[in-house]
């Protein structure tokens, strides 16, 4: 049955080129409550403030997901005994974006300490060559893909050496990634088939990452995994294998789907407003403020699901108790409240605080990577193609309403400089 | 003393960063921007160099720009602004 | 808006001096303006002296605010303001000259609370941190390494200093006559909490107790001997003891202001001892007493970074002649770095019935303690948990229900009250 709310049009396939006119209609009920057919609905906040103060409050649970149920076999054995023990580890051992704290914080906290000022200041530099790198292989082409030349390479190249993940083994990635990032789209929490298949993927990706950790232990490198492997963090805790195994894929999926997002819609922004692709061309150093213009205008994540610990009055209404709830990032961020003339893509903003990076505990681990990747290929794009046009507007969408971003982004050039 | 509002004395030319630690979270966007000019010490105590040399305004303007709370202030001499 | 030949004077030359004044030229005041300082400096930033100069991780004249460059004023420093005459409406300054305005901006702050004993205050080796010339000084004895450190008072400077002395690797006791650190402002419940974290890490804490004199070898401190007999050796001692209101200057000139600051009516203008307002005059900052509307109109001169800037940003578009719409009432907010412990806080705890801790876990170093009175929260203070004071400055701006019902992340499923602590 066609889901006709509001929230329905933003997970419809067909809004995925341009949601903003669905958020702007749920704008103008700050925290709404949405039939969803899922029998309590969802709870949607729309406007900056309100998801502002959601993502802050220790009422609002990140602990989204339902138990684990994983698919049954028909084998007596597995079903009534190895199913629920690993049910159990699966619930015990979530990936810390679907947990809160104090658990939260020791795990995330373990890879803050493995996420070095010197190990991303090292794939700054390294974004820099990949960049140059991934278009010099193009160079003589008359029409490049954004996504599969550039802005699908770069970050899972930057993931791979930072994890320490060979190389040569991440095409293996690329499916179990796109098939793990839609735990991060709301009908994930309801759909049986979604949740099969996220299962059987976790444990293919578990199994190849149980193997590699066994590897790093053996052969520790200067890599992030070796570290969070062999080393404890300075308040002297060190992850359990379950966790680390859960943390390792954590973090790979989210380097194969989120920076992506950003380098693409960043791309097809600026080919949208040429007359900023020139000032970027022009000054280099305007790009740290495009691409935090970026985030605001067209972030890669344009959504999170949260639970309600607590009955929370909010904007008017209330939140019951065990709720679920979808904050609306990318809408608050179009929120002329805070935004004035919030549908203009306009990186001479100041004191811009948007919400594309998440808020509060759970704010982007990643963020300071993607902004570094961004840079390089952003502004190696505007120094480097010449006369770029793009082929298809709108280009094809990815599925996800979540993780939202072009499949293909087609743009034709007269050369690579 | 009168002195004229251009040439603070006793202080180098350069830029002048104040961070309003009210506002600051620890989110340490900053400290990966500008590394040596910004970093967390324990959870979330922050020390920043109030006076950076001036080629580094580059860096310092990434933190600037990245602070999520947009906690950061900067006064460049050269770029008024 | 205000003609542009009137004459506008700032007296004091710090953050809300500094912040006043660009807010009236923001808000269009274009005439002549004046800054007078005592110190002479341009303004700096004073938070960063109790913890970044002390350890050594900048020098003291790396303070210097932004925001001096394009504002257009005429600064008259280390010339502090010794009169104020409103007959002739001028600001009398040290060097005998006279500089006449149209409107003004009391801005003078505060000081240290000397040591009672000026020949003992005096001794090489005893310090007061209010200045920035107060903290590079304090930084050369630090650095060459003294035996030991003594903090008198264990306010929030005294806690900073002590933290800091053991992040430098230096022996420091801390004298404090109260139940706790910081038992004043926080209560001895929090106090206690937060002075087991900084015990942890090695600070000697007295409470209890208190310096009599301080022993004088050849004009250098040598040792403090307590009232109860006891004697610390040590060869550097921090005078701690708060601050006192710089409002002498404002003696004769009819204005009301005393040791406990300069008064304000809601609008932020001052007043005179007979209850009249003078338009012509605005306060800000930590010499400004006011009527806070959160607190029931209670009369409070707080001593606060963030209140200074917001409330000289108040005063001066007041003067600038496009006043604020509403009287200025913004929710008391600090924080205190001590060490590696980052204290922050948000409203105001006096006259707190209860306290609770709704997050985290003192015993872990971090947590969130809030505030309750007559069942209402009226503050909240984060121990290296500042991404949960939001949300409880929130509940404390909207006068929540204390204690908070129902679960949340990190909470203890039955929250405890307890006893603040407030003597």
């Amino acid at each position: 049955m066609p889901d006709a709310s509001l929230l329905g049009q933003v997970k419809d396939f067909a809004n995925r080129a341009n949601p903003y006119p669905v958020y702007a209609k749920l704008r103008e009920t700050p925290v709404s409550r949405q039939d969803d057919g899922t029998g309590d609905g969802t709870w949607v906040a729309a406007t900056h403030d309100t998801i502002a103060r959601l993502l802050q409050d220790p009422r609002v649970s990140s602990d989204t997901q339902p138990p684990a149920d994983r698919p049954r076999t028909g084998n007596p054995l597995t079903d009534l005994i190895v199913k629920p023990l690993k049910d159990w580890m699966m619930d015990r051992h979530r990936v810390f974006i679907f947990r809160d704290p104090p658990d939260h914080d020791a795990l995330r906290a373990a890879v803050m300490h493995q996420f070095s000022r010197e190990r991303v200041q090292a794939m700054r530099a390294r974004s820099d060559r990949l960049v140059a790198d991934l278009l010099d292989a193009k160079s003589g082409a008359r029409e490049i893909d954004a996504v599969d030349d550039l802005a699908y390479p770069l970050p899972v190249t930057v993931i791979c050496e930072l994890f320490g993940v060979p190389r040569e083994d991440e095409p293996k990635f690329h499916g179990w990634a796109t098939q793990l990032a839609t735990a991060l789209e709301p009908d994930s929490l309801s759909d049986t088939e979604i949740r099969a298949k996220n299962s059987r993927t976790f444990d293919a990706i578990g199994g190849y990452m149980a193997d590699l950790i066994k590897d790093k232990r053996k052969h520790p490198r200067d890599d992030m995994l070796s570290g969070l492997a062999n080393h404890a963090t300075p308040e002297g805790a060190k992850m359990g294998d379950y966790d680390l195994v859960a943390t390792s894929i954590l973090m790979l999926v989210a380097g194969h789907e989120t920076t992506v997002n950003l380098i693409t819609n960043g791309l097809l922004t600026l080919l949208r407003h040429p007359d900023e692709l020139e000032r970027l061309r022009q000054d280099p150093l305007r790009a740290p403020r495009v691409i935090e213009e970026l985030m605001r205008y067209e972030p890669p994540v344009q959504f999170r699901t949260r639970r309600t610990l607590s009955a929370i009055d909010i904007a008017g209404v209330t939140i019951p108790k065990a709720a679920d709830l979808v904050l609306l990032l990318a809408s608050g961020n179009r929120d002329a409240a805070v935004f004035p003339d919030p549908d203009r893509f306009d990186p001479d903003r100041t004191g811009t605080r948007h919400l594309g990076f998440g808020g509060s505990l759970h704010y982007c681990v990643g963020a300071p990577l993607a902004r570094f990747e961004a840079e390089a290929a952003l502004t190696a794009l505007a120094a480097r193609l010449k006369a770029p046009r793009l082929i298809e507007d709108p280009p094809p969408y990815r599925p996800g309403a979540a993780l939202r971003g072009p499949e293909h982004l087609r743009v034709a050039i007269d050369g690579i400089a | 003393m009168s002195a004229s509002a251009d040439a603070p004395p006793g202080s180098p030319p350069g830029l002048r960063v104040s961070v309003d630690l009210n506002l600051c979270q620890a989110y340490a966007q900053c400290c990966y921007a500008a590394p040596r000019h910004f970093r967390i010490e324990g959870h979330e105590a922050l020390y920043y160099d109030p006076a950076p040399a001036a080629q580094d305004r580059d860096d310092i303007e990434r933190a600037r720009v990245a602070c999520p709370v947009q906690a950061i202030r900067v006064e460049d001499p050269e770029r008024r602004g | 808006m205000a003609r542009t030949s009137e004459r506008a004077v700032i007296v004091g030359a710090g953050l809300a001096a500094l912040r006043g004044a660009e807010a009236m030229r923001a808000a269009g005041f274009s005439g002549p303006l004046a800054v007078i300082g005592a110190e002479p400096h341009y303004p700096y930033d004073r938070p960063p002296l109790s913890k970044h100069v002390l350890a050594g991780a900048i020098p003291a004249d790396a303070t210097t605010l932004p925001g001096i460059h394009g504002l257009d004023a005429d600064w008259h420093l280390g010339n502090p303001a010794i009169g104020l005459d409103r007959g002739r409406r001028a600001v009398l300054l040290a060097d005998g000259r006279d500089l006449p305005y149209d409107r003004l901006l009391i801005a003078t702050g505060t000081r240290a609370r000397p040591w009672p004993n000026p020949h003992e205050g005096r001794l090489a080796g005893v310090f007061t941190l209010r200045g920035r010339d107060d903290a590079a000084a304090l930084r050369r004895a630090l650095a060459a390494g003294p035996r030991r450190v003594l903090v008198i008072g264990g306010g929030f400077i005294g806690c900073e200093v002590a933290s800091l002395c053991r992040k430098l690797g230096l022996p420091v006791t801390l004298v404090e006559p109260g139940p706790t650190p910081l038992a004043r402002v926080l209560g001895s419940t929090v106090g206690a909490f937060i002075g087991a974290i900084h015990a942890g890490h090695g600070v000697e804490i007295r409470c209890g107790a208190e310096v009599e004199w301080l022993e004088d070898a050849e004009g250098r401190l040598v040792r403090a001997h307590l009232v109860d007999g006891s004697r610390i050796d040590a060869d550097v001692a921090v005078i701690a003891l708060g601050a006192v209101r710089n409002t002498e200057w404002l003696d004769g000139s009819g204005l009301s202001a005393d040791p406990g600051g300069v008064d304000c009516d809601a609008s932020g203008h001052v007043h005179d001892t007979d209850g009249q307002t003078d338009p012509r005059i605005a306060a800000a900052g930590d010499v400004a007493r006011f009527s806070h509307p959160l607190y029931e109109g209670r009369r409070v001169a707080l001593e606060h970074w963030s209140h200074a800037a917001a409330q000289a940003v108040h005063a001066g578009r007041l003067l600038a002649g496009t006043p604020p719409g509403e009287p200025y009432g913004a929710l008391p907010t600090f924080w205190s770095t001590q060490g590696d412990l980052v204290v922050k806080s948000a409203g105001l705890t006096e006259g707190a019935d209860a306290v609770a801790i709704t997050q985290g876990d003192p015993a872990a170093g971090r947590f969130i303690a809030l505030y309750g009175r007559a069942g209402r929260c009226i503050a909240a203070l984060s121990v290296d948990s500042a991404r949960w004071l939001p949300a409880h400055a929130e509940m404390v701006a909207a006068g929540a229900p204390f204690p908070p019902h129902g679960a949340a992340a990190d909470r203890p499923k039955a929250i405890k009250i307890l006893e603040p602590g407030f003597s």
